[in-house]
């Protein structure tokens, strides 16, 4: 079995899956280097000690039983925004609407829960919102979708601008017809609440993670599933990678885009149920603020991968639920900084890092192949350009 | 109806500031989701520099040159190294919002607003709506409109900047620095937006969190709905903000929520990008990187 043409298919198999690998985890990591350099330099600033702030931004979240709790309730938002936005890029767009998409998925499962009679099976509840707040997030997301596909329009705008819209409608019915005296949020449900984990076990003490979290990873299974082993989710990639290619193919580019953004809007819509259905059992204003954007953030480090997803999910909620573990040493406000620095440090580390690993291999002397072209772990629009399709 | 004007030229002024920085900046083809970025960094620095010096001059002065240097860090991200616009962009904004946020409490030990400093405006309401033609911020406003669209179409300057945002291949082949063009650009926009920055910390005579309000998103609203021309930009930039003060003259009779005044900016965006009165047309070239 010494067949020299085998060995070089598995050498280069082989050769093929290191480049992968490289690619998608260095960039994060550089990132992570600067941003950890930037938080010294902020932590100096504020005269403090670096390695006591960051010691104790480890003991305040995976070191005790309510911070890793609180890390698991944060990470589970994250995870469905984290996945509608990098479901979106896979597609070549770009979905900026997560957060108003969350809130109107929230806001939705709350209305349902509401609505449903006090008796109603909690099966039933618990589907019902959950088909509620996908359909809540995929309408919201079905708009920037639509426009895309029938005019063209960017869809970065239509989201950035609608996001606005969407937060000021839900903030005018809420205020207006069903809102609890005195508060911002809608009375609680009857039905459709989800058990918090800390009833399971006293692993969680008392913090807000709740069930919720599995249906999180299960998205992100199902997001796996679905663009790395069906037809459609190939279509989908395909037309992230090539559009016009796509096209010639055979592929309607106009309508994978509006899917792609009915799916996307649909996850992050899900990711309201975190909050509504396990933890607080009503739609407040503002719950999710920054989730949104936050996904951004978790979609670029996890590299568009699902399980990517779900890593870089922790690594932010760790960073958001630490900021408030020491906020006594240093202002939380770091975190917001450090989450900014991590974001342009990736995406301006990507084309660095995939020029400098082409070097490298160059001259090595085993990359003759065209690197760009064969390895790709993201679309090659691992950022696509908004508006350059026509 | 005079009051009516002047409130609505008052609200207009961090508008019609921002917008024109995006109308560079867009036009040279880097999208301006970083105006609220800009915006907020540029109050920022004016209230320290105003609070410090006592001179709402030098906080201008020193607005200025934070603006800038939050739009230098956006240049070299997406210039220089090619990073997408959208993704830094909106990480700048976001870094905005937690580098002032940080310094707020490292320089007034707050974390919602400064003490009060030296501006321009009369905070009181009422006696404010006419002293605020006093302010020179007012007038600057609408003077940088009208420089950038003598800017855009009146200099070699502008060419090239309508050259680097439409076909920066064909610029590039007949010897425009594409890139350092947009590099100026990119700081232009940062310093016209936190001009209006500026206004709103000086005329309100302290810095609070998260001021600027979307207002930097308002002013890209009115760049893309007045199709990146700045005679109709600042058309919209007026229509924007005469619906914001018809809105708080006329709170009290409850005619329509306010939340439904607040969606208009947006939504005629929306409906603009959707081509429904007419295609806007954005710089060919806008979020493409050059090499």
């Amino acid at each position: 079995m010494t067949n020299p043409a085998v060995q070089t298919v598995e050498a280069e198999r082989r050769e093929r899956w290191r480049a992968r690998i490289e690619e998608s985890i260095l960039p994060p990591l550089v990132a992570l280097l600067i941003a950890a350099v930037v938080g010294d330099i902020l932590i100096i600033i504020f005269g403090q000690s670096p390695g006591e702030v960051f010691r104790q931004l480890l003991e305040g979240t995976w070191g005790n039983a309510y911070g890793f709790g609180q890390v698991i309730y944060k990470a589970t938002t994250l995870t469905f925004t984290g996945l509608a936005v990098a479901i979106g890029i896979r597609a070549g767009l770009f979905n900026i609407g997560a957060e108003s998409q969350l809130a109107s998925g929230g806001f939705l499962a709350a209305l349902v829960g509401l609505w449903l009679p006090a008796g109603t099976p909690a099966v039933i509840a618990i589907l019902l919102c959950m088909v509620a707040a996908g359909a809540g997030g995929g309408v919201v997301g079905a708009i920037p979708g639509a426009l895309k596909a029938r005019f063209g329009a960017s869809e970065v705008i239509v989201t950035i601008m609608l996001n606005f819209v969407v937060l000021a409608l839900l903030n005018y019915i809420v205020a207006a017809h069903i809102h609890v005296a005195e508060t911002l949020h809608t009375p609680e449900m009857h039905v459709g609440s989800v058990p918090r984990l800390t009833a399971v076990s006293a692993l969680f003490a008392g913090s807000a993670a709740n069930a919720t979290f599995l249906l999180a990873i299960a998205a992100a299974v199902a997001v796996w599933w679905y663009l790395f082993r069906t037809r459609p989710g190939y279509e989908l990639r395909a037309v992230g990678l090539q559009p016009d290619a796509a096209e010639y193919g055979g592929v309607h580019v106009g309508a994978v885009w509006a899917r792609t953004m009915i799916l996307s809007g649909a996850l992050a819509g899900l990711g309201g149920l975190n909050y509504v259905l396990g933890y607080k059992h009503y739609y407040e204003e503002g719950f999710g603020t920054g989730s949104g954007f936050l996904g951004i953030a978790v979609a670029l480090v996890g590299r568009n991968h699902p399980v990517g997803v779900i890593i870089a999910a922790l690594l932010f909620a760790t960073l958001s639920q630490g900021g408030l573990a020491v906020n006594a040493l240093v202002p939380k406000q770091m975190v917001d900084v450090l989450t900014a620095v991590v974001i342009i440090a990736v995406a301006t580390s990507v084309p660095e890092v995939r020029r400098a690993l082409a070097n490298a291999r160059r001259a090595r002397g085993t990359g003759n192949r065209e690197p760009e072209t064969t390895v790709n772990p993201g679309p090659s629009s691992q950022f696509p350009v908004p508006g350059s399709q026509p | 109806m005079i009051a009516f004007l002047i409130q609505t030229l008052r609200i207009a002024v961090p508008y019609l500031f921002a917008a024109a920085g995006g109308i560079v900046s867009e036009r040279a083809g880097v999208i301006a989701l970083t105006l609220e970025g800009f915006m907020l960094t540029g109050a920022f620095c004016a209230a320290l520099g105003s609070y410090y010096s006592g001179s709402p001059w030098v906080g201008i002065i020193t607005g200025v040159i934070g603006g800038m240097v939050a739009a230098l860090l956006h240049a070299l991200a997406t210039i220089r190294y090619r990073a997408d616009q959208v993704v830094v962009g909106i990480a700048m904004n976001l870094l905005a919002v937690g580098v002032t946020r940080f310094f707020l409490r490292l320089a007034f030990d707050s974390s919602s607003n400064s003490p009060r400093i030296p501006g321009f405006g009369v905070s009181d309401v009422q006696s404010g709506v006419f002293s605020s033609l006093a302010n020179p911020l007012v007038w600057l406003g609408i003077i940088t409109m009208a420089a950038v669209a003598w800017l855009l179409y009146r200099t070699p300057f502008g060419l090239r900047v309508r050259a680097a945002g439409e076909k920066p291949e064909a610029a590039l082949s007949v010897g425009v620095p594409v890139k350092r063009v947009r590099w100026l650009a990119v700081v232009v926009s940062g310093a016209c937006a936190s001009m209006a920055g500026a206004y709103l910390a000086l005329d309100q005579h302290q810095f609070t969190d998260g001021m600027t309000a979307g207002r930097g998103f308002i002013a890209l609203a009115a760049v893309i709905f007045g199709k990146w021309d700045p005679k109709r930009v600042t058309i919209a930039c007026v229509l924007f903000a005469a619906a914001e003060t018809m809105q708080i003259r006329l709170q009290s009779l409850q005619l329509v929520p306010s939340q439904f005044v607040e969606m208009i900016p947006y939504v005629l965006t929306i409906v603009a990008l959707a081509g429904v009165v007419g295609r806007a047309a954005q710089p060919a070239a806008l979020g493409k990187a050059v090499d």
